[in-house]
């Protein structure tokens, strides 16, 4: 675990970066550093791997200072991956990942077997190996340095906004990355990001910095959204994140209709017997089960059914997997007001109405305030 | 055509005697200046009151003109090759003390912090990231000081024969044979555009990492911007 212990930080010019912060990093999972720019977030990651020196106050990793090894060991036993991820130019990719491996005395052969391992595992292709970094992009840029970091498998690991100059479809394929190597590999990452959303979505704990380094609030992302601590840290987070908070509640928790579904090949007997629910419309499947589109039990005529005249079916949630807003997301989208739930292969699993899903969210809010009121219970007493 | 490579007597070598010569007294200021400017240039990024200083230093000895050099040194180097070279290896220093400061200045930010984050200490640092990544930067200033220093070998001639094809146009005068004269103009150019060939070369095979493009892009940056400070010494090549 890492201890910041009440750590202020004074540059020589006077400016305070970071005012009496203390923050328990928990180990083998991700702590995410949010504000505003110049809020001291990369101030803070820097300390822990004493590229800056705090003024006051101790940083502790595994109850011992920092200060009490020698400051390239403690660096080699930290991964640091930067924006734009600073490789090293003249390196070709296999050499720039085999970087602190070499430092650490391994002999190139082993360092260089080590970084190809690497370059599977962030999903880099090996015929990438001998180019420089000129000749990638930006995105696979970024995985180098996420490689790079992790070669010599250090067990901490500090990110500095590592996703943030890539664009939005590649950062998302980045953080998903993340999540699953750390789902692999168990980490201790330090985050900095200045994006709440990124944010929201990798961190374990999150700690909202405010301007002037002092801290907001440090709560995991869900408690965040439902209990912000002040106006600043309510305002950071944006306006709909009563919407966003949904994204913690498991889908599963919806119970979903099969009765109103019907295949592409059914009988006229078929269609009238489910057609004559309590439901104003049938979501037909294709002989697979996967989704084609809704109708009016009456529009529909056995043997028939042509799937270019059917209402679309939106965008439906893996049930179970996706959370409650991909669930209100798949409804809201539907023009039928129904959401469609499919399995991990596409096909559908059953359907659930807005009001279904509504109530649904009425019962999770209940029981996430009882956990908030619980941590706060827990914290006050 | 005999009598272009016929050369006179007093000047005691061949044709190629006096090119090895003539490479002999340009190269070796360069390669002595490279080796000051090396340390001096480190000491300028790692203490930045001291470039100002050394930079109006540099320009100071680069005006005092080759004469006024000579003057000084034969007093105690004598009529030699190196009361040439000395003044030769203080000129490069106008030109290579910028380019690897701002070589090694050019490193991105990024770069260095990732080194240092990484584990390296200062002087791995400097000799793993800061000087290969300064390599285009300091191979420019080479080509430039090396192609003055070709050109300016030749006012060795003004103390006992010191300079090289220099003296093929000393000689020029002596016998009235214009032709050593061409001779000299020719070979000292071929010289120079030879030694910076070779230099661009040295720079492609150290830089397989530069993007083409900008290797093209540099290159004519080089050519259009270099010029001005090459051509200068040429230039005042009359004066000294
Ligand atoms: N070397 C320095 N000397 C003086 N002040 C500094 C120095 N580095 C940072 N600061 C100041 O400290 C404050 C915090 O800087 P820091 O870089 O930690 O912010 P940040 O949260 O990472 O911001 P951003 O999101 O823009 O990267 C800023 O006001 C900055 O101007
Ligand atoms: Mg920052």
């Amino acid at each position: 675990m890492i201890r910041i212990d009440s750590v202020t930080k004074r540059y020589p010019d006077g400016t305070v970066a970071v005012d009496r912060l203390s923050l328990e990093i928990p180990d083998r999972s991700i702590t995410v550093l949010v504000g505003p720019s110049g809020c001291g977030k990369t101030t803070t990651l820097r300390m822990i791997n004493r590229m800056v020196e705090p003024s006051e106050g101790r940083i502790l990793l595994d109850g011992a200072d920092i200060r009490e090894q020698p400051v390239n060991t403690l660096r080699r036993s930290m991964g640091y991956v930067i924006q734009n991820a600073g490789l090293f130019q003249h390196r070709t990719i296999l050499d720039n990942i085999a970087t602190v491996p070499r430092l650490l005395g391994w002999n190139r052969q082993r360092a260089r077997a080590r970084a190809a391992e690497l370059m599977e595992r962030v999903g880099l292709d090996s015929s990438l190996a001998k180019r420089y970094p000129y000749q990638l992009s930006g995105g696979q840029q970024q995985r180098v340095g996420v490689a790079r970091a992790l070669a010599a498998d250090p067990p901490v690991l500090l990110m500095d906004e590592p996703f943030s100059a890539v664009d939005p479809v590649v950062r998302k394929g980045l953080q998903e990355e993340l999540l699953r190597i750390q789902d692999e590999l168990g980490k201790t990452i330090v985050f900095v990001t200045h994006d709440i959303d990124e944010a929201i979505k990798l961190g374990t704990m999150v700690a909202v910095l405010r301007t002037g380094g002092r801290l907001a609030q440090y709560a995991p992302p869900a408690e965040l959204l439902t209990a912000p601590a002040d106006d600043f840290v309510e305002d950071f987070l944006g306006t709909d994140r009563g919407i966003r908070r949904l994204s913690f509640f498991a889908s599963s928790a919806l119970e979903l209709k099969t009765s109103p579904i019907v295949a592409v090949d059914s009988t006229a007997e078929q269609i009238a017997t489910r057609g004559a629910g309590d439901t104003p419309y049938l979501l037909v499947t294709d002989l697979d089960g996967r989704p084609l589109g809704w109708a009016e039990p009456g529009e529909l005529t056995a043997g028939e059914i042509d799937p270019g005249r059917l209402l679309p079916y939106g965008r439906p949630f893996e049930h179970g997997q996706e959370s409650l807003r991909a669930a209100l997301d798949g409804a809201v989208l539907s023009p039928t007001g129904w959401a469609v739930g499919v399995d991990g292969s596409g096909r559908v699993v059953g359907v659930v109405s807005q009001q279904t899903i509504g109530e649904a969210i009425r019962g999770a809010h209940a029981e996430g305030a009882a956990v908030a009121a619980g941590t706060e219970a827990e914290v006050s007493g | 055509m005999n009598r272009f490579f016929d050369l006179p007597s007093d000047l005691q070598h061949s044709w190629f005697g006096l090119i090895g010569l003539h490479l002999r007294e340009a190269l070796l200021p360069v390669l002595a200046g490279l080796v000051v400017a090396l340390p001096v240039a480190q000491l300028c990024v790692r203490f930045r009151w001291l470039y100002p200083p050394v930079l109006g230093l540099t320009t100071v000895l680069y005006a005092i003109p080759s004469l006024a050099f000579f003057v000084v040194l034969i007093d105690y180097t004598g009529q030699t090759e190196l009361t040439v070279m000395i003044p030769l290896a203080v000129y490069s220093l106008v030109v290579l003390v910028p380019a690897i400061v701002d070589g090694v200045r050019s490193v991105p930010q990024e770069t260095l912090a990732a080194a240092t984050a990484m584990g390296f200490g200062p002087v791995r640092r400097y000799f793993q990231v800061q000087l290969p990544i300064a390599v285009p930067a300091i191979v420019a200033g080479l080509r430039v000081a090396t192609v003055s220093s070709i050109s300016l070998v030749s006012v060795g001639m003004l103390i006992g024969n010191q300079g090289a094809l220099g003296n093929l146009l000393n000689d020029a005068n002596i016998y009235h044979r214009p032709e050593l004269a061409v001779n000299s103009v020719v070979t000292t150019a071929a010289l120079a555009i030879l030694a910076d060939a070779a230099l661009v070369l040295v720079r492609l095979v150290l830089t397989p990492w530069m993007p083409r493009g900008t290797r093209r892009v540099r290159r004519t940056r080089t050519a259009t911007a270099r010029p001005e400070p090459a051509a200068q010494p040429v230039l005042e090549d009359a004066v000294r």
